[in-house]
């Protein structure tokens, strides 16, 4: 019952948002989705009491070939499904003080993107979980086309077609695999249980591995996602970033390594390799640039990059790190893309040359945005610390040079993101920033909150720990079977 | 058998109508009618007892199925839906509409004959009904000469496919003897098969694949699609696709499978072939019409997989995603031919802003797009899914690789409307949008959501 409730409710919300017109529809927004934050956590308590059990709901949808309504959350799930529900309130709270034109449908929208969000992490059966997968992208979609910048048609095109085009393979992927299946289903389990023959496995890896490969992106399946952050709206951006991405993560873990693992042994190898490149590549990439979001933008390609290799690694250091990191990515681009928002939103540029001065002006920003740029550059105490440890720690037991590579994440990081921060922030005030307010109560609120929760992960990450263990070590299990 | 009869008496009543001078009762009077034959219909569900006319027998001649009732079925409710629209579409042409509707009755007539037959006979007469009727109605615009190019073109084109398909079947004939599908599906599993018999199937199937617009007997239908008046070439591409998708579909599931052999080769080839031209070819058009018009022949590649399935019992999944096609079809053109009215161009152009003027009829359009496209979670998805698994499972697996590619490409002209609807700045003509094409649309909107909530109502019908 909880589980159709917390997938349910942003739906209503949606509609609701809706019928209620534009002036009240932030604030209805706000409300929904801080009341869904407040069930994720109540069905955490229930999780910690009861276990997995405790949220399975299943029903007969189609019955041929079998689809069924088949939901569930396990750490795994729950975790990822609290991230989401986590950022939604906080995008939503982004959204305050700035006009939307038909601002209903705008955040109707943004509720519509955490319904299929949550749908996807929380989907059981392979086709059901394809139709979230699908779902979430027409509300993105469609956020970017109607709000975008100006030259969001041909952007927002191509990332249409790109992430359709990865998932349509992904489509046949699994009906492949239901005909593969001597129980002819798309239930996970059954999918986990029955492993199809390895002749098989190495072709259908590619079907499932182009889709995540794109959504994630891995170099070279990339080139539609700077321009698509730096075209959305921000609360786009945010989603895309914050949440979207960790559906191919998610997906790497819970769909592609425990289902086709003689798959993964044949083309994990060039899989890790493809991110460790797109690691450097992105990192490198985000040195030479001035615009704002095109910086974050490569900078998150790097980070993911850095979460699919640890993926690969198979180890349970690899996902661990992987699962935390994923949670701290999310956190931590919502709140740089937040930034860059307001940077862009009071100065009018994106360029990083043309700001300065802006720490002597607006010292609560300051602070703020400090403290979420050091957590994106991982020093220790932050929440980015101890997942990109454990990761290179899991790459490292995989490979060495991988990991040496790898490694330069955290160098080059450091290097575009502190040159940012220099060039932006510190400095002389010119024309462009002298006028630069510091933050009003809204924004105060969500950075501040995105602060506070840098820290808390970065001291305290065993909760995380904790509620994956199991599923991982499931996962792996199967992973690592031949 | 009652469902035919009923609708050529409906289509008499509609003649008469004009003499009697009940035109404003018309529409209403067709619409109630309709229903009432849709309810006759479905009540002959799983009656096998052979179908008479008085105390003579007519099974040898037509065979209600439940491949045909449920068709048939499909069939009236796209009839209905079209001739809610015809009520305002033919408002200024009054003293004609009884002559339309009569004709557009008739259609429907051929359409179930050709669900039902169970003889080639009746097989040529049904495609003929539909065909000749379907010519007129293509240049019904007297005065225009698009409409006049368009019914001249069909005409031509079409009289040289019922050429091939009488020849076709003569040549069955000749060889086995027999008109009936029974008698010749045994004489293909019993003896020996002359050579004439395969010429005979080979002609039989070109004339088919030409109403059905695949590659390469699709040159026809962009042109009449765009010169004919809107409300037909929604007819057509909904009814009249739906109409000789079943024929083919029974042709090979109730009488050819055991030539499937000797085609199978040439259909994967026009089927790929009709998947990748409608396609490819779409991508650069700019009328909406003719955009259709090439999606539709992209769609009729999709179904003619289910066709090559035929073996497996595909009916359902040709059934649901015909019905799934139709529908959001229908819809589309439900609002496009006001837009088309109010900008007085059929281009993509026409729908610039839409979504600023009218907003929920851009989102209505937008669900039939992405439907048409095979985007979840609109029927079209499920329609895509369904072909797609039963042509897996007859071992189609490179030529299913191949569709799942070209849905990629579909998207783009699909999105194409979209982006002009969302993105570009309104013009300054103002859209009126009549309440009857709006309630069509809610309709059709609600079908496209609602089979993808409940399929099962639909597929398991043709279990």
């Amino acid at each position: 019952m909880m589980t159709l409730l917390l997938l349910l409710l942003p739906l209503v919300a949606a509609l609701a948002v809706l019928l209620v017109g534009n002036k009240m529809a932030s604030r209805v927004a706000l409300l929904f989705t801080v009341v869904e934050f407040g069930l994720t956590i109540y069905a955490y308590t229930i999780f910690k009491q009861q276990g997995p059990d405790a949220f399975v709901f299943f029903h007969d949808w189609i019955s041929s070939p079998k689809i069924s309504v088949n939901l569930g959350m396990d750490g795994l799930s729950l975790v990822m499904i609290g991230l989401t529900n986590f950022l939604l309130p906080l995008i939503v709270l982004s959204g305050f003080n700035r006009e939307y034109s038909n601002a209903k449908t705008y955040f109707s929208l943004m509720l519509l993107m955490q319904f299929a969000l949550i749908g996807v992490f929380m989907a059981y059966d392979g086709l059901l979980y394809y139709i979230f997968w699908e779902l979430a992208l027409l509300p993105i979609y469609f956020i970017a086309l109607g709000w975008g910048g100006k030259n969001r048609v041909p952007v927002t095109l191509k990332f249409f077609i790109y992430t359709l085009a990865g998932s349509l393979f992904m489509l046949f992927g699994f009906i492949m695999l239901y005909y593969y299946n001597p129980n002819a289903s798309f239930n996970i389990t059954d999918l986990y249980n029955n492993p199809i023959c390895s002749c098989n496995q190495g072709w259908l890896f590619w079907m499932f591995f182009l889709a995540f490969a794109i959504k994630i992106p891995i170099v070279p399946f990339h080139t539609w996602q700077a321009d698509t952050y730096s075209e959305s709206p921000t609360q786009g951006t945010m989603l895309l970033s914050g949440i979207m991405l960790k559906m191919g993560t998610y997906s790497l873990i819970r769909w592609l390594l425990p289902i086709l693992p003689a798959g993964i042994a044949e083309w994990g190898p060039l899989a890790i390799t493809l991110c460790v490149i797109g690691i450097v590549y992105a990192s490198i990439i985000a040195i030479m640039q001035n615009d704002l979001k095109k910086l974050f933008a490569y900078s998150s390609v790097a980070h993911v990059g850095l979460i699919a290799a640890g993926i690969f690694a198979l180890n349970i250091e690899g996902l661990q790190g992987s699962v935390l990191q994923m949670i701290a990515h999310g956190v931590n681009v919502v709140g740089l893309f937040f930034c860059a928002d307001i940077i862009i939103n009071r100065t009018q540029t994106a360029n990083i040359n043309n700001l300065g001065g802006i720490r002597n002006i607006a010292p609560r920003f300051n602070t703020l945005f400090m403290i979420v740029v050091i957590a994106s550059v991982a020093l220790p105490l932050t929440n980015g610390f101890i997942g990109e440890f454990l990761l290179i720690y899991g790459i490292f037991k995989y490979n060495t040079w991988l990991a040496v590579f790898a490694g330069l994440t955290i160098i080059l990081g450091a290097v575009y993101m502190l040159r940012m921060f220099q060039n932006s922030m510190l400095g002389n005030t010119n024309e462009n920033t002298q006028h630069f307010a510091d933050l009003n109560w809204s924004e105060t609120l969500v950075l501040g909150i995105i602060a506070i929760t840098i820290v808390i992960m970065g001291v305290y990450p065993k909760p995380i720990f904790e509620l994956v263990q199991p599923s991982l070590d499931i996962i792996l299990n199967k992973a690592l079977a031949k | 058998m009652t469902t035919l009869i009923y609708t050529t008496c409906l289509g008499l009543f509609c003649m008469l109508a004009e003499v009697l001078n009940l035109r404003k009762l018309l529409v209403p009077a067709l619409i109630i009618g309709l229903s009432a034959i849709f309810v006759v219909n479905m009540q002959q569900w799983g009656i096998t007892t052979p179908a008479t006319i008085g105390s003579v027998s007519v099974s040898h001649m037509i065979k209600m199925d439940n491949f045909a009732i449920a068709f048939s079925g499909l069939a009236i409710i796209i009839s209905i839906l079209i001739f809610i629209l015809s009520a305002n579409y033919y408002k200024d042409e009054q003293n004609q509409i009884s002559d339309y509707l009569s004709i557009m009755v008739f259609v429907l007539c051929g359409a179930l004959v050709m669900f039902s037959y169970n003889n080639m006979a009746m097989l040529f007469l049904g495609v003929e009904i539909l065909s000749i009727s379907l010519y007129i109605m293509a240049g019904s615009r007297r005065f225009d000469t698009r409409s006049n190019e368009s019914g001249m073109k069909y005409f031509l084109m079409g009289a040289f496919a019922s050429g091939f398909l009488l020849f076709g079947i003569a040549l069955i004939y000749g060889a086995s003897g027999t008109f009936e599908l029974e008698g010749i599906s045994k004489y293909i599993t019993v003896g020996e098969i002359a050579p004439m018999f395969y010429l005979g199937v080979t002609m039989l199937l070109f004339a088919m694949l030409f109403k059905v617009s695949a590659v390469p007997f699709h040159f026809w239908s962009p042109d009449v699609y765009e010169g004919a008046p809107a409300l037909i070439t929604a007819f057509m591409s909904t009814l009249v696709k739906v109409a000789a998708f079943a024929a083919l579909y029974r042709l090979f599931s109730h009488c050819l499978g055991g030539t499937m052999y000797y085609v199978e080769p040439l259909l994967i080839i026009v089927t790929g072939a009709t998947m990748m031209v409608g396609n490819v070819t779409a991508l650069s058009q700019i009328n909406v019409k003719r955009i259709l018009a090439y999606s539709g022949i992209a769609h009729a590649g999709y179904m003619l997989l289910g066709v090559l399935s035929s073996q497996t019992n595909a009916a359902s999944s040709v059934f649901f995603y015909a019905a799934a096609y139709a529908i959001a079809t229908i819809g589309l053109f439900a609002i496009a031919i006001m837009t088309f009215k109010s900008n007085h161009s059929e281009n993509v152009e026409a729908f610039n802003g839409l979504a600023k003027k009218n907003p929920f009829a851009a989102a209505l359009i937008s669900i039939f797009m992405l439907s048409l496209a095979g985007i979840p979670p609109f029927a079209g998805f499920l329609g895509k899914y369904y072909i797609f698994s039963e042509a897996i499972r007859n071992g189609y697996v490179t030529l299913t690789l191949f569709a799942v590619i070209n849905s990629i490409i579909a998207v783009y002209y699909y999105l194409k409307v979209i982006i002009a609807m969302y993105s570009q700045p309104a013009n300054d003509k103002t859209l009126v949008i009549h309440p009857t094409y709006m309630i069509v649309a809610i309709i059709c909107a609600i079908a496209t959501i609602g089979i993808t909530i409940v399929p099962d109502m639909l597929m398991q019908i043709l279990k």
